[in-house]
């Protein structure tokens, strides 16, 4: 190995242990269950997954582009560790991290089991309100842990909204008044 | 061993120097990079909307991607907008820092674009120019006595309370009982909160310390956010009226004649308009605590006319302003003017009307009434090769959401080009070594994310040594010191 690229190497091994070292320094909204740092926890987690296959639930997510992804994943887990830790290509989910300050993890629930859910928090409901495409069964991903009965349930990821409409909309109400 | 390449950083120093991996060719080589032929896209800012569209442009393409910024610190307004108390929404700096280090991207600060290196010059460097560089400017009020010493932007009072380098100087006079805020948008909320905040509640966030300790002296007491149209078109969203009717010590101020006919119109209301206005309407009927020594209210149906002056005539000591009523309904309702005026005395004027984006360069084109970079869907107006996202594209409204799912729409459009055939792939393009090389010439040095990491890390060490989540170095001098050293 040159002497250079040793030097890379070295550079980059120390950036990788950094970033997982690296957790939120914020504190996380957490739901009932628990969850990890979103930077390195992958590798914790496919651990713990082999070794409790008994609590094991299926969930599929019907993807933007029409696709259905199915997981197992565990109870205890919330629908964003999900999505995070099996990789999911979902463009742009959960970045807040968890935290309740976005709604990119808005995920719209089949009606039978959404009524099994528990009560929407204030806190959660705030941030709903700002999803796109909000439905009477959209719920937050980060706030929504499984549980053995919600096995084989489906998940809608909603569409994101598109630029060109916001701004036609907007048009209108941006002139100041003639004072 | 590391300087076989020849380049001309160790002329500058008197000692070797090893120049950063991301700019070694033989790093290129080894790691099997980017070959000379692959798509080199420029982004122009370093905010969420740059961080975004590199982002997709490195999960769906095979592009380098190079990101330019003005200061030597990334994340624009993440860093600088976002209201100190609202850590979380700060996470997303996680995701960008993951981008910065993705072994196709790389972020050069302190680069000035327009003033350092012409927009030409990154269009002759790289295959596509994105320009993601925000709205640095503000909507004046264009009234009488807007310039007076007392009335601030709260784009600048937002600056400086957040450490951005331009408004260390700003040192508002915090002496007075009221406040009066114009806009009703979640900046106006945040600049309230934080006036009204007790200062425990902030000792431990990012504020800098000449704005806590300028807070923790503040007679301000009183605070009023005032909106040109009625309660059912207020431009902020149920958190941020949340947290201000939970602020510890402080009434709700509101005039129950402001909300005549509101409860009538609920019913027919989608639900978010309906839980915003159901809220104000609890504040407007609880008031809160007769005891608490400082009060918040909005103020409808009331637009600016003139900032006044006290005799002296040397800063501002109240503001007119004039009532409205409204024509029309919902979210297109127009306020116009009645000919009333009521005058306001207050010592502490902060217009937060909205930000507003401005030219960068004379080759761009730039459409002045709506202050943004005329475009189709992110493509810049009879510009090939050039494309926009984020504020400067869609106008200065919405969440870092909101800019993501554009910043990704953006992406989109460029990568369709690409494949389409649209931007010539053929020809090579040199990127950051010709750019970097360019700049050196004109004594410009840039600061790479590895050089941020330091000024980030002093920054954390210094907080840490006051109880808080860091102390932003508020000096672009101090911050280039230390990242090159």
């Amino acid at each position: 190995m040159s002497a250079c690229a040793l030097r890379v190497f070295v550079q980059r091994a120390a950036v990788m242990r950094k970033a997982a070292h690296q957790t939120f320094s914020q504190t996380r909204a957490f739901p009932q269950c628990v969850t990890g740092s979103y930077t390195h926890s992958r590798g914790i987690n496919t651990l713990t997954n082999s070794l409790r296959a008994e609590e094991k639930v299926t969930v599929h997510f019907l993807n933007r582009d029409g696709k259905r992804i199915t997981v197992k994943a565990l109870t205890g887990e919330s629908l964003l560790d999900v999505v995070v830790n099996n990789d999911l290509d979902i463009d742009g989910f959960g970045a807040c991290e968890g935290t309740l300050a976005c709604s990119t993890c808005h995920l719209i629930f089949e009606e039978g089991v959404y009524k099994k859910l528990g009560a929407v928090s204030d806190e959660e409901m705030d941030m709903l309100d700002l999803a796109y495409g909000l439905t009477d069964t959209s719920r937050l991903g980060c706030q929504v842990c499984l549980r053995k009965d919600l096995d084989g349930m489906i998940l809608r990821v909603p569409d994101v909204i598109s630029d060109a409409r916001v701004d036609s909309e907007k048009e209108s109400s941006t002139a100041p008044p003639k004072v | 061993p590391g300087l076989h390449c020849k380049r001309p950083w160790n002329i500058l120093r008197e000692r070797t120097f090893f120049p950063p991996a991301e700019l070694c060719p033989a790093y290129s080589r080894v790691r099997g990079l980017s070959s000379s032929s692959s798509p080199r896209v420029c982004i122009v800012g370093g905010g969420p909307a740059g961080f975004y569209t590199a982002q997709q442009l490195l999960k769906v393409g095979n592009a380098a991607v190079d990101i330019y910024e003005r200061l030597p610190v990334p994340f624009g307004l993440v860093r600088f907008g976002v209201a100190p108390d609202h850590p979380e929404v700060k996470n997303v700096i996680n995701t960008f820092t993951q981008t910065a280090q993705h072994e196709r991207c790389s972020f050069h600060g302190n680069v000035n674009v327009g003033k350092d290196v012409t927009i030409d010059e990154l269009r002759q460097a790289y295959h596509a120019v994105v320009l993601s560089y925000g709205a640095e400017g503000n909507r004046s009020m264009g009234i009488p006595g807007e310039d007076l010493p007392g009335v601030f932007s709260a784009k600048d009072f937002v600056g400086w309370y957040n450490g951005l380098p331009s408004n260390k100087e700003l040192h508002p006079d915090l002496s007075f009982e009221t406040a009066v805020i114009l806009g009703q948008g979640n900046v106006a909320l945040d600049v309230a909160r934080i006036l009204l905040a007790p200062v425990e509640m902030l000792k431990e966030t990012d504020i800098t310390q000449n704005a806590l300790e300028a807070l923790a002296g503040s007679k301000v007491r009183r605070v009023l956010i005032v909106g040109r149209r009625g309660p059912l078109q207020i431009a902020c969203t149920i958190k941020e009226l949340r947290e201000m009717v939970n602020l510890p010590n402080t009434r709700a101020d509101m005039l129950p004649a402001d909300f005549e006919g509101i409860a009538e119109a609920l019913k027919d209301l989608p639900r978010p308009r309906k839980r915003l206005t159901e809220l104000m309407m609890k504040a407007v009927k609880e008031g809160g605590d007769d005891k608490a020594e400082k009060c918040c209210g909005f103020r409808f149906f009331r637009s600016p006319v003139e900032v006044l002056a006290g005799a002296d005539g040397k800063r501002a000591t109240g503001i007119r302003l004039a009532l409205n009523k409204l024509e029309g309904s919902g979210e297109s309702a127009r306020a116009e003017v009645t000919g009333q005026l009521e005058d306001v005395d207050c010592g502490l004027i902060i217009s937060s009307i909205g930000y507003k984006s401005i030219p960068i360069d004379p080759a761009v084109p730039f459409d002045p009434r709506r202050a943004i970079v005329p475009n189709e869907m992110g493509r810049v107006q009879d510009t090939a090769g050039l494309y926009c996202s984020g504020w400067v594209k869609r106008g200065p409204t919405g969440v870092i959401a909101t800019t993501m799912n554009d910043s990704f729409d953006t992406a989109h459009v460029l990568i369709q080009d690409m494949e389409a055939g649209k931007l010539d792939l053929s020809v090579n393009k040199p990127g950051a070594q010709a750019i970097t090389a360019l700049l050196q010439t004109r004594g410009v040095r840039t600061v790479l994310f590895s050089q941020w990491e330091k000024i980030n890390a002093e920054e954390e060490k210094r907080g840490k040594s006051q109880g808080k989540a860091r102390e932003k170095l508020l000096d672009v001098d101090e911050m280039l010191k230390i990242a090159w050293s």
